[in-house]
Protein backbone atom coordinates (compact mmCIF):
# COMPACT_ATOMS: atom_id res chain seq x y z
CA UNK A 1 0.00 0.00 0.00
CA UNK A 2 3.22 2.28 0.38
CA UNK A 3 3.17 3.44 -3.29
CA UNK A 4 -0.61 3.87 -3.92
CA UNK A 5 -1.41 7.56 -2.65
CA UNK A 6 1.60 8.43 -4.62
CA UNK A 7 -0.21 6.81 -7.40
CA UNK A 8 -3.55 8.76 -6.28
CA UNK A 9 -1.83 12.08 -6.56
CA UNK A 10 -0.52 11.54 -10.26
CA UNK A 11 -4.06 10.34 -11.23
CA UNK A 12 -4.88 14.21 -9.88
CA UNK A 13 -2.17 15.87 -11.51
CA UNK A 14 -3.17 14.06 -15.16
CA UNK A 15 -6.80 15.18 -14.94
CA UNK A 16 -4.94 18.69 -15.05
CA UNK A 17 -7.23 20.38 -12.46
CA UNK A 18 -9.27 19.60 -9.60
CA UNK A 19 -12.26 17.38 -10.62
CA UNK A 20 -15.19 19.28 -8.42
CA UNK A 21 -14.53 22.23 -10.03
CA UNK A 22 -16.28 20.71 -13.03
CA UNK A 23 -19.87 21.59 -13.30
CA UNK A 24 -22.61 19.04 -11.30
CA UNK A 25 -23.64 16.63 -13.29
CA UNK A 26 -25.16 14.29 -11.08
CA UNK A 27 -27.25 15.49 -8.21
CA UNK A 28 -29.11 13.45 -5.46
CA UNK A 29 -31.37 15.90 -3.22
CA UNK A 30 -32.63 14.38 0.11
CA UNK A 31 -33.45 11.31 -1.83
CA UNK A 32 -35.08 8.33 0.33
CA UNK A 33 -35.79 4.78 -0.35
CA UNK A 34 -37.27 2.17 1.45
CA UNK A 35 -37.67 -2.61 1.24
CA UNK A 36 -40.54 -2.52 3.36
CA UNK A 37 -39.61 -1.82 6.67
CA UNK A 38 -35.68 -1.27 5.76
CA UNK A 39 -34.98 2.61 5.33
CA UNK A 40 -32.11 1.95 2.58
CA UNK A 41 -31.39 5.30 1.24
CA UNK A 42 -31.62 7.90 4.14
CA UNK A 43 -32.09 11.50 2.92
CA UNK A 44 -28.83 10.85 0.78
CA UNK A 45 -27.39 14.43 -0.64
CA UNK A 46 -24.63 13.39 -3.00
CA UNK A 47 -23.37 15.97 -6.04
CA UNK A 48 -21.16 14.21 -8.77
CA UNK A 49 -19.16 16.48 -10.83
CA UNK A 50 -18.35 16.47 -14.56
CA UNK A 51 -15.12 14.49 -14.28
CA UNK A 52 -15.08 13.25 -11.19
CA UNK A 53 -14.81 9.79 -10.20
CA UNK A 54 -16.40 9.22 -6.85
CA UNK A 55 -16.31 5.78 -5.23
CA UNK A 56 -18.95 4.42 -2.83
CA UNK A 57 -17.86 1.94 -0.07
CA UNK A 58 -19.64 0.46 2.96
CA UNK A 59 -20.37 -2.31 4.78
CA UNK A 60 -22.95 -5.06 3.23
CA UNK A 61 -26.49 -3.70 3.00
CA UNK A 62 -25.37 -0.31 3.75
CA UNK A 63 -27.47 0.83 0.39
CA UNK A 64 -24.84 1.44 -2.07
CA UNK A 65 -25.58 -0.62 -4.85
CA UNK A 66 -29.38 0.72 -4.35
CA UNK A 67 -27.94 4.43 -4.36
CA UNK A 68 -25.92 3.15 -7.57
CA UNK A 69 -28.97 1.55 -9.58
CA UNK A 70 -31.27 4.26 -8.39
CA UNK A 71 -28.72 6.93 -10.84
CA UNK A 72 -30.78 5.28 -13.65
CA UNK A 73 -34.42 4.48 -11.91
CA UNK A 74 -33.44 0.91 -11.81
CA UNK A 75 -34.76 1.57 -8.20
CA UNK A 76 -37.12 3.72 -8.34
CA UNK A 77 -37.17 6.19 -5.37
CA UNK A 78 -40.07 7.19 -2.75
CA UNK A 79 -39.01 11.16 -2.05
CA UNK A 80 -36.20 13.36 -3.08
CA UNK A 81 -34.94 13.64 -6.38
CA UNK A 82 -32.30 12.81 -8.48
CA UNK A 83 -31.30 14.88 -11.66
CA UNK A 84 -28.77 14.48 -14.84
CA UNK A 85 -27.23 17.20 -16.30
CA UNK A 86 -29.97 19.59 -15.02
CA UNK A 87 -32.69 17.73 -15.93
CA UNK A 88 -35.23 15.52 -13.67
CA UNK A 89 -35.09 11.73 -13.83
CA UNK A 90 -38.62 10.95 -15.52
CA UNK A 91 -40.79 8.35 -14.41
CA UNK A 92 -41.23 5.14 -16.94
CA UNK A 93 -41.74 5.70 -20.49
CA UNK A 94 -39.59 6.91 -23.89
CA UNK A 95 -37.94 9.68 -21.24
CA UNK A 96 -36.66 7.23 -19.42
CA UNK A 97 -34.92 5.22 -21.78
CA UNK A 98 -33.79 7.90 -23.10
CA UNK A 99 -31.85 9.41 -19.89
CA UNK A 100 -30.24 5.83 -19.56
CA UNK A 101 -28.87 5.96 -23.17
CA UNK A 102 -27.07 8.98 -21.24
CA UNK A 103 -25.96 6.79 -18.30
CA UNK A 104 -24.10 3.68 -19.18
CA UNK A 105 -23.90 0.51 -16.18
CA UNK A 106 -21.58 -1.72 -15.53
CA UNK A 107 -23.35 -5.13 -13.47
CA UNK A 108 -21.79 -6.87 -10.74
CA UNK A 109 -23.03 -9.78 -13.23
CA UNK A 110 -22.13 -9.08 -16.25
CA UNK A 111 -25.34 -9.25 -18.39
CA UNK A 112 -24.01 -9.64 -21.01
CA UNK A 113 -27.04 -10.67 -23.76
CA UNK A 114 -26.16 -13.91 -23.49
CA UNK A 115 -27.32 -14.65 -27.62
CA UNK A 116 -25.79 -12.67 -28.83
CA UNK A 117 -21.95 -12.35 -29.83
CA UNK A 118 -19.51 -9.67 -28.19
CA UNK A 119 -19.59 -7.70 -31.40
CA UNK A 120 -23.21 -7.74 -31.41
CA UNK A 121 -23.73 -6.82 -27.49
CA UNK A 122 -21.85 -3.45 -28.28
CA UNK A 123 -23.65 -2.75 -31.65
CA UNK A 124 -27.32 -2.95 -29.79
CA UNK A 125 -27.12 -0.28 -28.39
CA UNK A 126 -25.89 2.15 -30.48
CA UNK A 127 -27.40 1.03 -33.50
CA UNK A 128 -31.22 0.20 -31.95
CA UNK A 129 -31.11 3.44 -29.86
CA UNK A 130 -29.10 5.75 -31.11
CA UNK A 131 -30.28 4.54 -34.41
CA UNK A 132 -26.02 4.27 -36.22
CA UNK A 133 -25.48 2.65 -39.32
CA UNK A 134 -24.51 -0.77 -38.92
CA UNK A 135 -20.95 -0.40 -40.49
CA UNK A 136 -20.30 2.76 -38.32
CA UNK A 137 -21.35 0.73 -35.08
CA UNK A 138 -19.30 -2.00 -36.13
CA UNK A 139 -15.96 0.18 -36.45
CA UNK A 140 -17.04 2.04 -33.13
CA UNK A 141 -17.45 -1.21 -31.26
CA UNK A 142 -14.24 -3.00 -32.75
CA UNK A 143 -12.72 0.08 -31.77
CA UNK A 144 -13.61 -0.03 -28.07
CA UNK A 145 -13.33 -3.64 -28.17
CA UNK A 146 -9.86 -2.72 -29.05
CA UNK A 147 -9.78 -0.66 -26.23
CA UNK A 148 -9.99 -2.83 -23.27
CA UNK A 149 -8.02 -6.00 -24.91
CA UNK A 150 -10.85 -8.33 -26.39
CA UNK A 151 -10.81 -7.47 -30.10
CA UNK A 152 -9.87 -10.79 -30.84
CA UNK A 153 -12.63 -12.64 -29.10
CA UNK A 154 -15.54 -10.07 -31.04
CA UNK A 155 -17.48 -13.39 -32.36
CA UNK A 156 -17.76 -15.53 -29.77
CA UNK A 157 -20.66 -15.74 -27.74
CA UNK A 158 -20.49 -14.50 -23.62
CA UNK A 159 -20.10 -17.81 -22.32
CA UNK A 160 -17.07 -18.42 -23.98
CA UNK A 161 -15.21 -15.89 -22.20
CA UNK A 162 -13.70 -15.28 -18.84
CA UNK A 163 -15.48 -13.49 -16.21
CA UNK A 164 -12.41 -10.81 -16.68
CA UNK A 165 -13.05 -10.95 -20.35
CA UNK A 166 -17.22 -10.43 -19.79
CA UNK A 167 -16.97 -7.73 -17.81
CA UNK A 168 -14.25 -5.84 -20.02
CA UNK A 169 -16.71 -6.37 -22.47
CA UNK A 170 -19.69 -4.98 -20.19
CA UNK A 171 -17.45 -1.84 -19.68
CA UNK A 172 -17.12 -1.38 -23.74
CA UNK A 173 -20.96 -1.52 -24.31
CA UNK A 174 -21.56 0.81 -21.66
CA UNK A 175 -18.96 3.15 -23.58
CA UNK A 176 -20.70 2.39 -27.28
CA UNK A 177 -23.36 4.85 -25.82
CA UNK A 178 -20.81 7.50 -25.24
CA UNK A 179 -22.74 8.05 -22.27
CA UNK A 180 -22.52 11.14 -19.80
CA UNK A 181 -21.29 8.95 -16.85
CA UNK A 182 -20.91 5.22 -15.76
CA UNK A 183 -22.20 3.61 -12.90
CA UNK A 184 -20.21 0.46 -11.50
CA UNK A 185 -21.78 -1.75 -9.51
CA UNK A 186 -19.96 -3.66 -7.86
CA UNK A 187 -17.81 -4.62 -10.87
CA UNK A 188 -14.81 -6.92 -9.91
CA UNK A 189 -16.92 -8.51 -6.87
CA UNK A 190 -18.18 -11.61 -8.97
CA UNK A 191 -14.45 -12.02 -10.50
CA UNK A 192 -12.04 -14.63 -9.95
CA UNK A 193 -9.07 -12.71 -7.74
CA UNK A 194 -6.89 -13.03 -11.05
CA UNK A 195 -8.92 -11.13 -13.15
CA UNK A 196 -9.59 -8.42 -10.77
CA UNK A 197 -6.92 -6.52 -11.87
CA UNK A 198 -7.45 -6.87 -15.81
CA UNK A 199 -10.95 -4.82 -15.52
CA UNK A 200 -9.72 -2.33 -13.10
CA UNK A 201 -6.80 -1.88 -15.09
CA UNK A 202 -9.54 -0.36 -17.43
CA UNK A 203 -11.53 1.48 -15.11
CA UNK A 204 -8.55 3.29 -14.31
CA UNK A 205 -7.69 4.18 -17.75
CA UNK A 206 -11.37 5.61 -17.80
CA UNK A 207 -10.89 7.86 -15.09
CA UNK A 208 -7.29 8.82 -16.41
CA UNK A 209 -9.42 10.11 -19.47
CA UNK A 210 -11.82 12.26 -18.02
CA UNK A 211 -14.89 9.87 -17.56
CA UNK A 212 -17.43 10.47 -14.76
CA UNK A 213 -17.60 7.56 -12.94
CA UNK A 214 -19.81 6.12 -10.01
CA UNK A 215 -18.00 3.21 -8.78
CA UNK A 216 -19.49 0.97 -5.72
CA UNK A 217 -16.97 -1.09 -5.09
CA UNK A 218 -14.77 -2.93 -2.29
CA UNK A 219 -11.09 -2.74 -4.09
CA UNK A 220 -9.39 0.02 -1.81
CA UNK A 221 -6.49 -0.07 -3.83
CA UNK A 222 -8.84 1.37 -6.92
CA UNK A 223 -10.32 3.29 -4.49
CA UNK A 224 -6.72 5.16 -3.79
CA UNK A 225 -5.66 4.75 -7.09
CA UNK A 226 -8.67 6.27 -9.23
CA UNK A 227 -11.10 8.20 -6.74
CA UNK A 228 -11.37 11.93 -6.75
CA UNK A 229 -13.53 11.00 -3.52
CA UNK A 230 -14.47 8.58 -1.48
CA UNK A 231 -17.96 7.97 -0.58
CA UNK A 232 -18.51 6.12 2.94
CA UNK A 233 -21.72 4.74 3.15
CA UNK A 234 -23.50 3.23 6.37
CA UNK A 235 -26.73 1.64 6.78
CA UNK A 236 -28.30 4.04 4.39
CA UNK A 237 -26.69 6.98 5.38
CA UNK A 238 -23.99 8.55 3.37
CA UNK A 239 -21.27 9.16 7.05
CA UNK A 240 -18.02 10.40 5.16
CA UNK A 241 -17.00 11.89 2.53
CA UNK A 242 -13.23 12.74 1.55
CA UNK A 243 -10.57 12.85 -0.81
CA UNK A 244 -9.24 9.46 -0.56
CA UNK A 245 -6.00 10.42 1.69
CA UNK A 246 -7.95 11.96 3.86
CA UNK A 247 -10.44 9.11 4.20
CA UNK A 248 -8.36 6.07 4.53
CA UNK A 249 -5.39 7.69 6.46
CA UNK A 250 -7.53 9.95 9.00
CA UNK A 251 -11.19 8.96 9.02
CA UNK A 252 -13.47 11.09 11.23
CA UNK A 253 -16.35 8.59 12.24
CA UNK A 254 -16.15 5.84 14.58
CA UNK A 255 -18.24 3.81 11.40
CA UNK A 256 -15.61 4.85 8.98
CA UNK A 257 -12.45 4.07 11.42
CA UNK A 258 -14.03 0.46 12.58
CA UNK A 259 -15.27 -0.53 8.56
CA UNK A 260 -11.61 0.28 7.91
CA UNK A 261 -10.10 -1.31 10.53
CA UNK A 262 -11.38 -4.65 9.52
CA UNK A 263 -10.47 -4.71 5.87
CA UNK A 264 -7.18 -3.04 6.19
CA UNK A 265 -5.46 -5.70 9.25
CA UNK A 266 -4.21 -8.00 6.09
CA UNK B 1 -55.91 -58.82 -42.52
CA UNK B 2 -56.29 -58.51 -46.43
CA UNK B 3 -60.11 -58.31 -45.92
CA UNK B 4 -59.75 -55.03 -43.18
CA UNK B 5 -57.23 -53.45 -45.34
CA UNK B 6 -59.99 -53.67 -48.28
CA UNK B 7 -62.18 -51.57 -45.63
CA UNK B 8 -59.60 -49.47 -45.40
CA UNK B 9 -59.21 -48.44 -48.95
CA UNK B 10 -62.60 -47.55 -49.37
CA UNK B 11 -62.35 -44.32 -46.75
CA UNK B 12 -59.94 -41.79 -46.84
CA UNK B 13 -57.99 -42.08 -43.89
CA UNK B 14 -55.39 -39.64 -44.94
CA UNK B 15 -57.61 -37.04 -46.06
CA UNK B 16 -59.24 -36.94 -42.78
CA UNK B 17 -55.95 -36.58 -41.19
CA UNK B 18 -54.76 -34.32 -43.57
CA UNK B 19 -57.43 -31.85 -42.21
CA UNK B 20 -56.70 -32.19 -38.69
CA UNK B 21 -52.83 -31.68 -39.70
CA UNK B 22 -54.00 -28.43 -41.67
CA UNK B 23 -56.28 -27.68 -38.44
CA UNK B 24 -53.64 -27.52 -36.24
CA UNK B 25 -51.35 -26.06 -38.35
CA UNK B 26 -53.24 -23.15 -38.75
CA UNK B 27 -54.33 -23.01 -35.18
CA UNK B 28 -50.71 -23.38 -34.38
CA UNK B 29 -49.38 -19.94 -35.77
CA UNK B 30 -52.05 -18.30 -35.11
CA UNK B 31 -51.86 -19.42 -30.92
CA UNK B 32 -48.28 -18.27 -31.09
CA UNK B 33 -48.83 -14.96 -32.43
CA UNK B 34 -51.70 -14.54 -29.86
CA UNK B 35 -49.79 -15.98 -26.87
CA UNK B 36 -47.17 -13.69 -27.38
CA UNK B 37 -48.88 -10.67 -27.80
CA UNK B 38 -50.72 -11.73 -24.25
CA UNK B 39 -47.27 -12.90 -22.61
CA UNK B 40 -45.89 -9.02 -23.55
CA UNK B 41 -49.33 -7.78 -22.32
CA UNK B 42 -48.49 -9.86 -19.10
CA UNK B 43 -44.69 -9.09 -19.09
CA UNK B 44 -45.08 -5.54 -19.90
CA UNK B 45 -44.66 -2.55 -16.96
CA UNK B 46 -48.41 -1.50 -17.70
CA UNK B 47 -50.90 -2.63 -15.02
CA UNK B 48 -54.42 -2.29 -17.64
CA UNK B 49 -52.44 -4.52 -20.12
CA UNK B 50 -51.07 -7.15 -17.59
CA UNK B 51 -55.14 -7.34 -16.20
CA UNK B 52 -56.61 -8.00 -19.48
CA UNK B 53 -53.68 -10.63 -20.63
CA UNK B 54 -54.17 -12.03 -17.16
CA UNK B 55 -58.04 -12.24 -17.18
CA UNK B 56 -57.57 -13.53 -20.99
CA UNK B 57 -55.56 -16.46 -19.65
CA UNK B 58 -57.63 -17.36 -16.73
CA UNK B 59 -60.87 -17.09 -18.77
CA UNK B 60 -60.15 -19.27 -22.00
CA UNK B 61 -57.75 -21.54 -20.21
CA UNK B 62 -60.40 -22.54 -17.46
CA UNK B 63 -62.99 -23.09 -20.45
CA UNK B 64 -63.52 -26.48 -21.99
CA UNK B 65 -62.42 -26.80 -25.40
CA UNK B 66 -65.58 -28.21 -26.76
CA UNK B 67 -67.68 -25.33 -25.10
CA UNK B 68 -65.26 -23.20 -26.75
CA UNK B 69 -65.90 -24.75 -30.16
CA UNK B 70 -69.59 -24.66 -29.81
CA UNK B 71 -69.33 -21.44 -29.19
CA UNK B 72 -67.96 -20.30 -32.29
CA UNK B 73 -70.62 -22.46 -34.50
CA UNK B 74 -73.46 -21.25 -32.69
CA UNK B 75 -72.70 -17.93 -31.55
CA UNK B 76 -69.91 -16.71 -33.50
CA UNK B 77 -70.94 -16.83 -36.84
CA UNK B 78 -74.71 -16.80 -36.52
CA UNK B 79 -75.30 -14.46 -33.32
CA UNK B 80 -71.83 -12.03 -33.87
CA UNK B 81 -71.76 -12.76 -37.74
CA UNK B 82 -68.37 -13.72 -38.23
CA UNK B 83 -68.35 -15.68 -40.99
CA UNK B 84 -64.91 -16.77 -42.98
CA UNK B 85 -66.78 -17.58 -46.13
CA UNK B 86 -69.77 -18.45 -47.74
CA UNK B 87 -69.06 -22.34 -48.37
CA UNK B 88 -70.59 -23.74 -45.35
CA UNK B 89 -67.50 -26.84 -44.53
CA UNK B 90 -64.82 -23.85 -45.47
CA UNK B 91 -66.38 -21.52 -42.80
CA UNK B 92 -66.54 -24.13 -40.03
CA UNK B 93 -62.98 -25.22 -40.90
CA UNK B 94 -62.28 -21.28 -40.24
CA UNK B 95 -63.97 -21.14 -37.01
CA UNK B 96 -62.57 -24.28 -35.70
CA UNK B 97 -59.47 -22.86 -36.01
CA UNK B 98 -60.58 -19.73 -34.77
CA UNK B 99 -61.73 -21.61 -31.57
CA UNK B 100 -58.79 -23.93 -31.35
CA UNK B 101 -56.44 -20.86 -31.72
CA UNK B 102 -58.12 -18.86 -28.78
CA UNK B 103 -58.04 -21.60 -26.28
CA UNK B 104 -54.56 -22.75 -26.72
CA UNK B 105 -52.95 -19.40 -27.05
CA UNK B 106 -53.71 -19.40 -23.19
CA UNK B 107 -51.44 -22.29 -22.89
CA UNK B 108 -48.48 -21.04 -25.47
CA UNK B 109 -49.17 -17.34 -23.50
CA UNK B 110 -47.67 -19.38 -20.36
CA UNK B 111 -45.36 -21.38 -21.72
CA UNK B 112 -43.68 -18.29 -23.09
CA UNK B 113 -43.83 -16.97 -19.77
CA UNK B 114 -42.61 -19.82 -18.34
CA UNK B 115 -39.27 -19.27 -21.04
CA UNK B 116 -39.54 -15.63 -20.05
CA UNK B 117 -38.66 -16.93 -16.59
CA UNK B 118 -35.81 -19.00 -17.82
CA UNK B 119 -34.06 -15.27 -18.64
CA UNK B 120 -32.09 -13.87 -15.57
CA UNK B 121 -33.07 -10.76 -14.51
CA UNK B 122 -30.19 -8.96 -15.57
CA UNK B 123 -30.32 -9.37 -18.86
CA UNK B 124 -33.53 -6.96 -18.91
CA UNK B 125 -31.88 -4.76 -16.54
CA UNK B 126 -28.82 -4.36 -19.06
CA UNK B 127 -30.99 -3.74 -21.72
CA UNK B 128 -32.86 -1.06 -19.59
CA UNK B 129 -29.39 0.45 -18.64
CA UNK B 130 -28.83 1.00 -22.81
CA UNK B 131 -31.72 2.76 -23.14
CA UNK B 132 -34.15 0.04 -24.90
CA UNK B 133 -37.63 0.96 -23.80
CA UNK B 134 -39.73 -2.12 -23.17
CA UNK B 135 -40.76 -3.53 -26.81
CA UNK B 136 -37.63 -3.15 -28.05
CA UNK B 137 -35.83 -4.75 -24.82
CA UNK B 138 -38.76 -7.30 -25.28
CA UNK B 139 -37.92 -8.23 -28.94
CA UNK B 140 -34.64 -7.97 -29.24
CA UNK B 141 -33.17 -9.08 -25.68
CA UNK B 142 -35.93 -10.85 -23.86
CA UNK B 143 -38.66 -13.01 -26.25
CA UNK B 144 -35.23 -14.25 -27.91
CA UNK B 145 -34.06 -16.03 -25.02
CA UNK B 146 -37.34 -16.95 -23.48
CA UNK B 147 -38.45 -18.77 -26.94
CA UNK B 148 -35.20 -20.77 -26.70
CA UNK B 149 -36.01 -21.93 -23.00
CA UNK B 150 -39.79 -22.56 -23.93
CA UNK B 151 -39.57 -24.66 -26.37
CA UNK B 152 -40.48 -27.58 -24.56
CA UNK B 153 -43.48 -26.71 -22.89
CA UNK B 154 -44.56 -24.81 -26.34
CA UNK B 155 -43.93 -28.30 -27.96
CA UNK B 156 -46.37 -29.89 -25.65
CA UNK B 157 -48.82 -27.63 -26.18
CA UNK B 158 -48.23 -28.09 -29.79
CA UNK B 159 -48.64 -31.78 -29.24
CA UNK B 160 -52.00 -31.03 -27.49
CA UNK B 161 -53.36 -28.87 -30.04
CA UNK B 162 -52.18 -31.79 -32.91
CA UNK B 163 -55.09 -34.06 -30.71
CA UNK B 164 -57.53 -31.59 -29.66
CA UNK B 165 -58.13 -30.74 -33.40
CA UNK B 166 -60.20 -33.84 -33.24
CA UNK B 167 -62.62 -31.84 -30.90
CA UNK B 168 -63.21 -29.55 -34.12
CA UNK B 169 -65.78 -32.72 -34.78
CA UNK B 170 -68.09 -31.08 -32.41
CA UNK B 171 -68.95 -29.08 -35.16
CA UNK B 172 -68.90 -31.26 -38.12
CA UNK B 173 -65.51 -30.57 -39.33
CA UNK B 174 -65.14 -33.63 -41.17
CA UNK B 175 -61.52 -34.74 -39.44
CA UNK B 176 -60.28 -38.45 -38.42
CA UNK B 177 -62.71 -38.72 -35.69
CA UNK B 178 -65.63 -38.00 -37.43
CA UNK B 179 -64.31 -40.74 -40.13
CA UNK B 180 -63.70 -42.53 -37.17
CA UNK B 181 -67.01 -42.93 -36.23
CA UNK B 182 -68.92 -43.61 -39.70
CA UNK B 183 -66.12 -46.47 -40.48
CA UNK B 184 -67.30 -48.08 -36.85
CA UNK B 185 -70.96 -47.49 -38.05
CA UNK B 186 -70.56 -49.36 -41.20
CA UNK B 187 -68.17 -51.15 -40.43
CA UNK B 188 -69.15 -53.29 -36.83
CA UNK B 189 -67.07 -56.28 -37.26
CA UNK B 190 -63.97 -54.42 -37.35
CA UNK B 191 -64.18 -52.04 -34.49
CA UNK B 192 -61.21 -52.84 -32.51
CA UNK B 193 -58.75 -52.82 -35.72
CA UNK B 194 -60.69 -48.89 -36.93
CA UNK B 195 -59.99 -48.06 -33.54
CA UNK B 196 -56.26 -48.89 -33.37
CA UNK B 197 -55.91 -47.79 -36.54
CA UNK B 198 -57.06 -44.60 -35.92
CA UNK B 199 -54.37 -44.22 -32.64
CA UNK B 200 -51.84 -45.47 -34.32
CA UNK B 201 -52.04 -42.81 -37.10
CA UNK B 202 -51.75 -40.18 -33.89
CA UNK B 203 -48.87 -41.52 -32.53
CA UNK B 204 -47.09 -41.59 -36.01
CA UNK B 205 -47.63 -37.88 -36.56
CA UNK B 206 -47.33 -36.83 -32.80
CA UNK B 207 -43.51 -39.25 -31.95
CA UNK B 208 -41.31 -37.06 -34.58
CA UNK B 209 -42.89 -33.66 -33.18
CA UNK B 210 -41.60 -35.02 -30.07
CA UNK B 211 -38.69 -36.22 -30.80
CA UNK B 212 -38.21 -32.97 -33.12
CA UNK B 213 -38.86 -30.57 -30.15
CA UNK B 214 -36.60 -32.58 -27.38
CA UNK B 215 -33.34 -32.11 -29.85
CA UNK B 216 -34.14 -28.21 -30.47
CA UNK B 217 -34.50 -27.70 -27.07
CA UNK B 218 -31.36 -29.01 -26.25
CA UNK B 219 -29.88 -27.74 -29.26
CA UNK B 220 -31.00 -23.74 -29.23
CA UNK B 221 -31.01 -24.13 -25.12
CA UNK B 222 -28.85 -20.35 -24.40
CA UNK B 223 -25.40 -20.86 -22.44
CA UNK B 224 -24.94 -18.86 -19.83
Amino acid sequence: MADSSVTGVTADDDRGMPAHSGEPLVVLDSVNKHFGELHVLQDINLTVHRGEVVVVIGPSGSGKSTLCRAINRLEAIDDGSITLDGQALPEEGKALARLRADVGMVFQSFNLFAHKTILENVTLGPIKVKKMKTAKAKELAMGLLERVGVANQADKLPAQLSGGQQQRVAIARALAMQPKVILFDEPTSALDPEMVNEVLDVMVALAKDGMTMVVVTHEMGFARKAADRVVFMSDGQIVESADPDTFFDHPTSNRAKDFLGKILTH
Amino acid sequence: MSEFLAVLSNYDLVGAYWLNIQLTFFAGLASLVIGTILALMRISPIPSLQFAGTTYVNLIRNTPLTIIVVFAALVLWPVLGVEFSTDFATNFFWLAVAALSVYHASFMCEALRSGVNTVPAGQAEAARAIGLPFLPAARLVILPQAFRGAIAPMGNTLIALIKNSTVAAAISVPEISILMKEMMENEGNYVIPIFLTVAVGFVIIVVPIGLAVTYLSQRLAVSR
